[in-house]
């Protein structure tokens, strides 16, 4: 049998704002104050843990060379086979051990283009972006969480945890693939102390209830199984004479699914029962179809904190939200998920107080066919 | 001589395993466990064949495909598996909360078992059958006392099929008064067994399901939030999941009321409040019980489960037909009920768990189920207060008020600290010859375990209990590998979850098995 291959990417500079309080290691200038802070970054210490779990397999490793995964792979007892970065192999950056947010992106397209069985890399949010741009959301890809933050659902519990859950899947155990959310802060508000997060993709990831973070959802075939139910009640309520803002998130592409339409996985498409009428339109767009036909407004909280409005569905502005109404927004979620908030009521920061007013008190969540439920909103 | 050392706690468990195939699979072609000696030649003569009596059209025209085996195996295969089983009267059956795992007398067996009861027939004429009707319209004149309602039906077989009388009564009620269409809705709360959403939605209702407030109660707010003229009806269980009394619940009542809606009161978790509460007076339309929870008789998978509803004057022309009435001399059966919401189940119920709840009852009297009642409420406590000292667990809501019978405890901590989850907690528990259990989904409570000690067990039953959840923990902080390989000792593996979620890969008979795995067409 073809021995199996591991891609790992590290983000050398992963973790480097946590310790020191900087909320995060975007931007240049952060990762220099966190140095003269006394920063070291983690995600060396947080890859051998996990890559301690994955010695006894005989797998062949790619990495990209120094700091990006081939010190530590070597650290581990691996002969990693080296990943170029660069078209000539041998940059100036490479020699100097920096690293940035293309050479991510560079490693993982390489890696899929060498069809890796698995991507494995570590880093926080950020990384998990620069992952998921690069390679979409249907290539298997874990995240060793080493970052500060952590809030998209990519990565494994612990690093060991990670590590255990990739050799389970390298050893052609039976462990499903999902869609996971890839979530992140906007940094420089989060460092005034705003919590905006926003939803930039998904990453196909390897999953066991046990393993990964978030486990508060069931089973990807029981969460499939929700969403198709909630698209038939959702479908079962859509007026023939409205047209509908469907917001971003895979509970809402089951309704576009099971109506047979595409639909944009971030953005806000405007459909009706039979067609689509605009993929990832902006909020003047919307302002503009308002002039000609009603519309109606399918949203799911966003991940996490359960944003209704202001995360991630921005062209659902003050301005649409007030001129559709509340008696014609739809709120759809997984039951798992709602359970996840863990009592925290939904959330809505629209931009403009008064409307979040309007919407703030109980809102009904469709859950599933002829299912409901009575939930909390607050500003 | 030495003495004895004494057994360490918890114990070391080891159960069998015997690597046991499924019946089917021990078929042998030819193989019997009777052999019929030949009719004799003067039977013959008189009787002739009396298979050919049969009309054609109710012959098999294959034998059926049963397994042919001898007795002894049939015998040692079953054996077998009894071992390879925790069985309900080899552990601490405290881990299974919400289903009142109390101890099942083994005299009130031995009562159902008795050819006086087993003999009978249900068609018999009543006149022949007088006993245990009389034991079934004295069980509805006690159920009628605990619960203060107006009538009892003694016919759902279970639970769940109670509650689902419970709404198919409503549902009659609403269509006697016209508003059957309009009242398409029925509402319940995420702490209430999910049987009530689930019955509702069989009898063809949608479903609003009210979420906790801060405190863990459930929230008034949302229920008046939810209520409107296409309410049928609020169906809630009390004390919930958690353990928690709801202090407001008549007000639940009187909002739902308000809005000419019913309210039927799950009281699967009726085990703290026996003598204590009635469903009438906090102003219920309808009510249930478990036979085989409150009252001790075998759960379902020990043989049938028995349910029992109970409704008010208003609601008892829609009562499941027969109703066991008496004139003051003999007992009958009516089914002169033209209101009647028709049957639930087969005849009158089941006879052998109703005689086993009446003398559970009758061995108790009113004190005795009273002192039940507080003994479990007591035991529950006593536990709560065990289990908090062990690390990484925690009780959420209603800080510094007392549970009743059960608590849902969080290992959130364990967790968090560990990266062991509840669900690991549970399979690492059968090492231990111990049941446990997390909760229903989705999980509101986090890393959720539920326990229920109910009255049957002792101190020294809880405080071997809480030895095995402490043991664990131990084991999380210091050795989780121990954990998330286990079990060791148990013949019980490591399942995976996700094939319970597809359809596709169900097999709940043998011959699906065989079509879903190719091994057979059709």
């Amino acid at each position: 049998m073809e021995r199996k291959k591991l891609g790992l990417i590290v983000n050398p500079i992963a973790g480097l704002g946590g310790r020191v309080g900087l909320k995060g290691s975007d931007g240049v200038d952060v990762q220099q104050r966190a140095r003269r802070l006394g920063a070291v970054p983690l995600a060396q210490e947080r890859t051998a843990e996990a890559l301690e779990e994955l010695r006894s397999l005989s797998i062949e490793l790619l990495t990209p060379p120094g700091e990006m995964g081939e010190a530590v792979a070597r650290r581990c007892g691996f002969s990693p086979r080296l990943v170029s970065l660069t078209p000539s192999g041998d940059s100036a950056q490479e020699e100097r051990g920096e690293s940035s947010a293309e050479d991510t992106r560079r490693a993982a397209q390489a890696m899929r283009a060498a069809k890796v069985d698995l991507i494995l890399f570590a880093g926080g949010d950020g990384t998990a972006r620069d992952v998921s741009e690069a390679i979409g959301n249907d290539y298997p890809v874990l995240g060793i969480p080493a970052g500060v933050k952590i809030h998209s659902a990519v990565f494994g519990l612990t690093p060991r945890r990670t590590g255990e859950l990739a050799a389970e899947f390298l050893r052609g155990r039976r462990v499903r693939l999902r869609e996971a959310e890839v979530l992140d802060l906007d940094e420089a508000a989060y460092r005034e102390d705003r919590i905006v997060t926003r939803l930039y993709g998904y990453l196909k990831i390897p999953y066991r209830r046990e393993y990964v973070q978030n486990q508060k959802v069931p089973t990807p075939a029981g969460e499939s199984a929700q969403a198709q139910a909630i698209a038939a009640e959702v479908i079962e309520r859509l007026a023939s004479d409205r047209a509908y803002l469907l917001g971003p998130g895979t509970t809402t592409r089951a309704v576009a699914e099971r109506l047979g339409l595409p639909k944009t996985l971030v953005g806000v498409d405007i459909i009706t029962r039979h067609e689509v009428l605009a993929v990832d339109v902006g909020e003047r767009r919307i302002l503009e179809m308002l002039e000609k036909r009603p519309l109606g407004i399918i949203v799911t909280p966003t991940g996490g904190q359960g944003f209704l409005f202001g995360r991630g569905n921005q062209p659902l502005s003050p301005d649409v939200i007030r001129r559709v109404g509340r008696d014609h927004i739809l709120v759809v979620g997984l039951a798992s998920k709602i359970a996840a908030l863990r009592g925290s009521p939904l959330l809505v920061d629209s931009g403009d107080p008064e409307v979040d007013r309007l919407l703030a008190g109980y809102v009904e969540v469709v859950t599933g066919y002829h299912e409901k439920i009575i939930y909390r909103v607050s500003t | 001589m030495k003495p004895i050392a004494p057994k360490p706690m918890p114990r070391r468990f080891h159960q069998a395993r015997w690597d046991e195939p499924v019946i089917f699979e021990l078929s042998q072609p030819g193989q019997r466990g009777v052999l019929l000696p030949p009719v004799e030649a003067g039977i013959e003569e008189e009787v002739g064949n009396p298979a050919r009596a049969l009309p054609d059209s109710v012959r098999r025209r294959e034998p059926p495909a049963l397994p042919e085996m001898s007795q002894v195996h049939v015998l040692r295969h079953y054996a077998r598996l009894s071992q390879e089983n925790l069985g309900v009267d080899l552990n601490i059956d405290v881990g299974q909360g919400t289903c009142t795992m109390k101890y099942s007398p083994k005299v009130n067996d031995q009562l159902a078992r008795t050819p006086k009861l087993t003999e009978l027939h249900p068609l018999q004429d009543e006149s022949t059958v007088q006993g245990i009707l009389e034991v079934m319209y004295r069980m509805e004149g006690m159920l009628k006392e605990i619960s203060g309602m107006d009538r009892v039906t003694l016919q759902p077989g279970a639970g769940s099929a109670a509650i689902y009388a419970n709404v198919c009564m409503i549902r009659a009620y609403h269509a006697s008064r016209g508003q059957e269409k309009q009242r398409d809705e029925v509402i319940t709360t995420i702490f209430s067994h999910p049987s009530n959403g689930a019955a509702a939605k069989v009898a063809g209702y949608r479903v609003i399901t009210l979420y906790p407030d801060a405190d863990g109660y459930p929230d008034l707010e949302a229920l008046k939030a939810a209520v409107s003229d296409r309410t049928a009806a609020l169906l809630i269980t009390n004390p919930e999941d958690t353990g928690i009394f709801n202090p407001r619940i008549e007000e639940f009542v009187r909002v739902v009321h308000a809005a000419g809606g019913l309210c039927a009161y799950d009281q699967a978790n009726a085990n703290g409040l026996l003598g204590i509460t009635r469903a009438r007076e906090a102003g219920f339309d309808a009510c249930h019980f478990n036979l085989h929870k409150t009252f001790s008789t075998p759960h379902g998978c020990g043989g049938p489960a028995a349910g029992a509803c109970g409704v008010t004057e208003a609601l008892a022309p829609f009562l499941p037909v027969p109703t066991v009435e008496f004139n003051g001399r003999t007992y009958s059966l009516d089914y002169d009920r033209p209101q009647s919401i028709g049957k639930t189940r087969p005849f009158y119920g089941v006879a052998p768990n109703i005689l086993r709840a009446y003398a559970w009852i009758m061995s108790l009297g009113a004190d005795g189920l009273r002192e039940a009642a507080e003994v479990a409420v007591l035991n529950n406590n006593y536990l709560l207060k065990k289990v908090l000292e062990i690390r990484g667990v925690s009780a959420p809501y209603a800080k510094g008020k007392r549970r009743i019978e059960q608590v849902r405890y969080s290992w959130e901590q364990l967790t968090r600290e560990t990266g062991i989850h509840s669900e690991e907690i549970e399979t690492r528990a059968a090492d231990f010859g111990m049941h446990y259990w997390t909760s229903h989904h989705p999980y509101v409570v986090p890393e959720p375990m539920t326990l229920e000690p109910t009255e049957s067990y002792s101190k020294a039953d809880l405080d071997e209990y809480a030895a095995m959840l402490k043991q664990i923990s131990d084991e999380a902080y210091t050795n989780p590998q121990i954990i998330k390989t286990a079990p060791h000792n148990s013949t019980v593996h490591r399942t995976q979850h996700e094939p319970f979620d597809n359809p596709d890969e169900w097999a709940v008979t043998w011959r699906a098995y065989l079509r879903k795995t190719g091994r057979k067409k059709g």
